[in-house]
């Protein structure tokens, strides 16, 4: 039909060749960052004894959601100890904690933004949509290219496939806040920042903190793509299982990603029902 | 009283090309029309009035009538087209965004809204703190004051509770209290009481004006509510349109309305709210004096065809009522005394109301009276006018206008002359006699 092709396949290939050559010192002060990050969480987990960490976790869970959640966390992760996947699971929390750290970083600044600026907004939105959407695989290849195989392409995949539900549900709480509420403030002679840090952000907060839920859930359901460029963790277990067809194996490492996700749910539900209860 | 608020030629139109909308209205096009032609909102048009320091100031007017647009232009959360508005000396319009800030705090208790509009992650105190805490006035001094407040208007103890907690007055009373914390004249209330159920709101409202007494604040209070307009201004700005078309006293307004549509609209109104006994009273025609005999307050309740009459002193002192019936029998059955005096049995207690009461009240102390002539009295309780059926009826029906010249009374010249009229033994002390009204 046309006597031409628009080349968007080469500008992309050129583009991540150009990054990649002339910005190699970013990416890898980035993944330093990152190694920093997972290392530390990891390092921190791992010297404690596992019974230690459980009743940690435990502690957590009793205050954020009850002693229901609790019990069925100390019994999941001696599970899963018993299983021998701790240190896999200690890794996976690891991956998942920094890469919600760095959508925390990102996101809530972005989501902030976006909800007092419309164009900012309307820029946000499709770039959001990409990244929901477009297929994981598709930027882990760049994300290897960039970053190498290993653990930080993983946070990075993680990362770019979780920020988007907080950055949506930061945008949405912050419009939601009641705009008598907002020119309350107003009236009484607030600044700005006022609004955002004494108005705006705190009623806002339950949405918010639905987000960081959503983002910690998405984040998990990357584990296993993640393991496929080699970030480790319990990720790879599920991988490994599906290789050698043995599964049994696989659905250990599945049932240990579960365990983490109900216990990380119920934790970051509970923030934002304690804020919006009290 | 002088004038704290002036705001003069004030328009605000809502849309992309204001101009043209101010100049087609200055070329007497309405609303409807600027809107269908040039795609632009009128919030409000060629507004003028002033506010005086200390009063309770309604604007009032059904949805749309651009009375919240005026009072959100007043501390510029929307900003004016075109006008000024003069605060305390300052035009507020002219002021920078820092300025503006800095003035607000200074000058305005905030604002009160319909739905409260409290912050549900704090708990009172720290609602009520909340404008004080934006001006950074440390929190010891700050909590003291919020404190303070939240005992005055009636929610000690509730400090520590959050607004979830708390009914619909109460949140309001925070939200009351939100805006008193802070020392600044002029109160902002948006639609405050409309949210509350009927009784809520009713006592809200006796708050307010209790509160107001003590507090002295300047209140621009937004309504659509008629009764609650005319129970709370000082003044009523009524609004249509985007215009004021009507600012007087809740009696001036329903005594004398300026056109058509205030005229129906305050059809619909409780007059027996607004007006009150003074309104309504009719000048004493006749009475009878302490020392009038039977037979004297007997010829003057027959000259004047009345049902009774009211009993007063040489000074106007209310001293009861004589009924016609009662004493036309005492009088008949005493046929031959020569000397006959007046008989205590034959004075009752009189009805009587202030002049400031409400009719609707009058026309409770009105049954209880057994539908009799009520008198109306001074504040030294002398007698000032009566209240007949006629006069009830009159008020209350639709379309009937009440000329306040009207319920003058007049006799205080009367006065000076009836004590001669008194009978033969003046000095018969209880002998009483009442003049009464007619009906």
């Amino acid at each position: 039909m046309f006597p031409f092709r628009i080349p968007i396949k080469d500008w992309i290939s050129n583009g991540v060749d150009y990054l990649v050559s002339e910005y190699a010192a970013v990416f890898d002060a980035f993944s330093a960052l990152v190694y920093f990050l997972v290392d530390n969480f990891k390092d921190g987990m791992l010297a404690l004894h596992p019974l230690a960490l459980i009743i940690v976790i435990a502690a957590i869970t009793l205050k954020m959601a009850g002693w229901r959640v609790a019990l069925f966390a100390v019994l999941g992760l001696l599970l899963s100890e018993n299983i021998g996947l701790w240190s896999a699971f200690v890794e996976t929390l690891a991956l998942v904690l920094t890469a919600e750290l760095l959508v925390m970083v990102v996101g809530l600044p972005v989501g902030v933004l976006a909800a007092r600026k419309d164009g900012f907004h309307s820029v946000v939105r499709p770039v959001l949509d990409f990244m929901q959407t477009m297929p994981a695989f598709v930027y882990l290849i760049p994300a290897v290219m960039f970053f190498g195989l290993g653990l930080v392409p993983g946070v990075v995949a993680t990362f770019v496939f979780a920020l988007p539900p907080l950055i949506r549900l930061t945008n949405l709480g912050i419009r939601q806040v009641p705009k008598e509420l907002v020119e309350a403030a107003d009236a009484f002679g607030a600044t700005g920042s006022q609004k955002l840090f004494k108005v705006q952000i705190p009623v806002a907060m339950p949405t918010i903190m639905a987000g960081v839920n959503q983002s910690i859930m998405l984040g998990l359901s990357m584990v296993v793509i993640a393991a496929m460029i080699g970030a480790g963790g319990l990720g790879e277990d599920v991988l490994r299982g599906i290789q050698r067809l043995q599964v049994g194996q696989g659905f250990e490492a599945g049932l240990v990603v579960v365990i983490m996700a109900i216990i990380l749910d119920r934790i970051t539900a509970g923030f934002g029902e304690q804020d919006s209860a009290t | 009283m002088s004038e704290i608020i002036t705001v003069r030629n004030l328009y605000k139109i809502f849309g992309d090309n204001p101009k043209k909308a101010i100049q087609a209205l200055k070329e007497g096009k309405s609303k409807d029309e600027i809107l269908r032609e040039y795609k632009q909102i009128v919030g409000v048009q060629d507004i003028n009035f002033s506010v005086r320091q200390g009063e309770i100031f309604v604007l009032m007017g059904l949805s749309g009538s651009g009375k919240s647009t005026l009072q959100r232009l007043i501390n510029r959360l929307h900003e004016p087209t075109s006008g000024e508005i003069v605060i305390n000396g300052t035009d507020i319009v002219k002021l920078s965004q820092n300025d503006l800030r800095e003035f607000r705090r200074k000058n305005f208790c905030g604002m009160v809204f319909q739905n409260f509009a409290i912050l549900p992650h704090r708990n009172v105190l720290g609602n009520v703190e909340f404008g004080l805490e934006l001006q950074g006035v440390e929190k010891e001094k700050r909590q003291e004051k919020a404190r303070k407040i939240i005992k005055l208007v009636g929610l000690e103890g509730n400090e520590d509770n959050y607004p979830s907690q708390l009914s619909g007055g109460m949140q309001q009373r925070v939200g009351l209290a939100r805006g008193l914390a802070v020392d600044a004249d002029i109160m902002l209330m948006d639609e405050a009481f409309s949210a509350l159920d009927p009784l809520i709101r009713r006592q809200m409202q006796d708050e307010l004006l209790e509160l107001q007494a003590r507090m002295k604040k300047t209140i621009l209070f937004v309504t659509h509510d008629l009764d609650e307009a005319f129970r709370l201004g000082d003044r009523i700005a009524i609004m249509k349109d985007g215009l004021i078309v009507q600012v007087g006293t809740a009696e001036e307004i329903i005594s004398k309305p300026a056109d058509e549509y205030v005229r129906t609209f305050v059809e619909d109104m409780d007059r027996s709210a607004v007006l009150t006994a003074g309104t309504i009273m009719l000048p004493v025609k006749e009475k009878a004096f302490t020392g009038d005999g039977p037979r004297t307050i007997l010829r003057k309740i027959r000259r004047h065809g009345l049902s009774g009459i009211f009993l007063t002193d040489s000074k106007r002192y209310l001293k009861g009522y004589i009924k016609a019936k009662e004493l036309a029998e005492f009088v008949e059955k005493n046929k031959k005394k020569e000397d006959l005096k007046m008989d205590k049995s034959l004075v009752h207690e009189a009805a009587s109301v202030e002049r400031d009461m409400p009719l609707n009240e009058v026309i409770n102390v009105y049954q209880e009276a057994d539908f009799g002539p009520i008198a109306v009295i001074d504040d030294e309780q002398r007698l000032d006018g009566v209240i007949v059926r006629g006069a009830i009826i009159a008020a209350l029906s639709e379309g009937y206008e009440i000329d306040p010249d009207n319920g003058e009374p007049e006799q205080a010249s009367d006065d000076e002359q009836k004590p001669d009229d008194q009978e033969k033994s003046g000095d018969a002390k209880k002998s009483g006699d009442a003049k009464k009204s007619e009906q």
